[in-house]
Formats: structure tokens, sequence, C-alpha cells
């Protein structure tokens, strides 16, 4: 089997458990058929979004839940929590998603503990899905310039 | 007097070979993204803002002023899409200042959302909205939207009745949020309306 072969049937086995682990869902697929040769960085220029809009919520969060527990504004974390949660379903991060559900719902309790233990879920699955995506990313271009070396 | 009515009727959201000028408005940059490619693979022209404070400055409904000069490009959006949940002023604030304006009420006017709340869908419908879309937003939405509207047809009539049913299959409120639903059974069930 030749490199390229190879690398391909890698590329689509990790894609593929990603999927079966829960990490991505179909929206992500949906990115990806809006992706082609007159935008062929579509789905980075998406999830790298993703990214910033995510580390700029998880921050705010982290604020939010800092202060003295009978001055938490819950209605100021549920608000960012919902941000979070948009953004992870417009790029598939199904797992992030649903733990912003369940963050939700112990804002509406006005449960403290609930609260931080969801930070934490989501700090947690927040990383675990940002280095699967740079790592598929990175085998994407590895696979891209060796397809490019052998038309040469 | 008749003659000018008849012109701005012109004027408004028919098209005829060019393509769709569509206002997009969401505050989610993630989002934006999305939409403006959405649009752009629908054949749109497209304008996409955070606000729904831009998307009045950029119609020129901002000072509450009829401007007898309109704005040449903003008297031509053909559609305006629009997230509900915005900090500031909401989709649904946007949507009743767009209704409320003599000159842009025709504008065909969606509104998305990610939350499947029969009160909220059922407010926007009433107060004029054409449609209302679950996010994520996928591209066979967009192009059924913008099809629509490229043929010109009402959207009013059948479409709203299309709606009508496609609400009854939504989730009541308080359970949204709590639903054993998965989203993405929640995504093939809007898939299948």
């Amino acid at each position: 089997m030749d490199v390229v072969t190879q690398m391909q049937r890698q590329l689509i086995q990790y894609t593929s458990s990603l999927f079966q682990e829960g990490f991505l869902d179909d929206q992500f697929n949906q990115l990806q058929q809006l992706q082609d040769e007159s935008n062929p960085e579509f789905v980075v220029e998406v999830v790298t979004l993703f990214f910033e809009d995510a580390e700029r919520l998880l921050n705010e969060l982290s604020k939010s839940l800092q202060v003295e527990q009978e001055s938490i504004d819950f209605r100021k974390v549920d608000a960012q929590v919902h941000q979070l949660k948009g953004s992870s379903s417009s790029i598939g991060a199904q797992r992030v998603q649903r733990v912003c559900i369940a963050f939700r719902n112990f804002c509406e309790q006005q449960n403290v503990e609930g609260c931080l233990k969801s930070l934490q879920e989501i700090k947690q699955e927040y990383s675990l899905v940002k280095t699967k995506l740079e790592t598929l990313f990175k085998m994407e271009k590895q696979l891209f310039a060796a397809r490019g070396s052998i038309s040469r | 007097m008749a003659a000018t009515a008849d012109l701005f009727i012109q004027r408004l959201p028919e098209v005829s070979a060019r393509e769709l000028h569509v206002l997009a408005v969401d505050d989610s940059h993630v989002d934006r993204k999305v939409i403006e490619r959405l649009l752009k693979i629908s054949s749109c022209k497209v304008t996409v803002v955070d606000s729904g404070t831009r998307a009045l400055q950029y119609l020129g409904l901002d000072g509450g002023e009829k401007n007898s000069s309109i704005d040449f490009d903003s008297m031509k959006v053909n559609l305006i899409m629009t997230d509900y949940s915005m900090p500031g002023m909401t989709g649904f604030e946007l949507l009743k200042k767009i209704k409320e304006s003599s000159i842009f009420r025709e504008i065909p006017v969606v509104v998305m959302s990610s939350e499947n709340i029969l009160t909220r869908i059922d407010s926007c419908l009433e107060e004029g909205a054409e449609e209302f879309l679950l996010k994520p937003v996928k591209l066979s939405d967009v192009k059924r939207v913008t099809d629509f509207i490229m043929r010109g047809e009402g959207m009013k009539g059948g479409k709203r009745s299309q709606k009508r049913r496609r609400s009854d299959d939504c989730i009541p409120s308080l359970t949204t949020e709590l639903s054993p639903l998965s989203p993405s059974t929640l995504a093939s069930k809007k898939s299948k309306l």
C-alpha cells in the first residue's frame, strides 16, 4: 500500500472514531460539505472561530463562578453557557454541547455545585475535542502535502 | 401618486434574474460564518451584521426617520435572516421593528433559534416571520427558503400552514433542555419536516 493510500485510510479511521466516540455529530459533516476548492479552508476557519469563542466563554464562566456563592449571577452564567452551547452545536462538537445542556439545568436550579462540576467537565471536553480536531486538521494537511508531492 | 406606488412595489422583494440580497443577523461569530457560507452557496449576495441595531442601521431605520433619499443598497434587501437570542435587541424585537416599517415590512424575515420553544415560534409567526428555522441551520433549509423567495411565491400562504404543523411537533418549552432527545435526533426530526 502506498503512503498516500495509507494516510487516507488513517484519516478516514480517525474521523470515524471521532463520530463513534461522540466527539462530533452530523453537523460536522454538514460543514465539510460546505467546503470546496473555492473555500478550501472553510472548516478550519469555522472551527478556529469556535476555539476562540469557547476559550473566551470558558474564561468568562470561570470568572462568573469565582465569586462568593451567594453573589453568583445565574442568569449571566446561563447566558454564557447558552452561547457556548450554540457555537459547539454549530460545529458539531456534540460532547461539549451535551455538557452545556446539563450546565444550563444546574443554572436553572441555581445549583452551585452542579455548575462548578459542569464547568470542569466542559473544560475537559473542550480540551479533548480541540486536541482531536487539531490532530484531524494536521492529518488532512499532511495528506494534502503527500498527494501534492506525488503529482509533481 | 399611483405611478410612484407602482414603482415602489416593483422595487420590493421581487427578484428577476438577479441574485437575492440577504441580510443575516447573528451575534455569534461561528454562526455568522456558517450562514454566510450557506447563503453564498445558495447563490445569494450576503450582508452579515452582528446585532439588531446594526441591521437597522444598515437598513436606514435606526433614526426612526424615514429618509426620502433611501439608501439604494439597503433597499435591495430581499430577505432578512436573524438569530432570535441576541444581547441588546433580540431577533424578535428586530422582527417587530421591520414589520412596523412601512418601507421594509414586505421584506420576508426568517428567524433562527437553537431553542425549539413552541410559544417562541408562535409569537414570531404571529409577528409576521415567514419561517422559523432550528439551529444549526442546514443547507437544505437555506435552499428551501431562498428558492421560495426567488420564485416570488408569497410565503405567507402555504408555508405558514406547513409551519403550523411543524410546530405541533415541537417539544413544549419547559422540557426542551431536559428532553432526552439528542441533538442529532432533533436534527433528524427537523429534516423530516
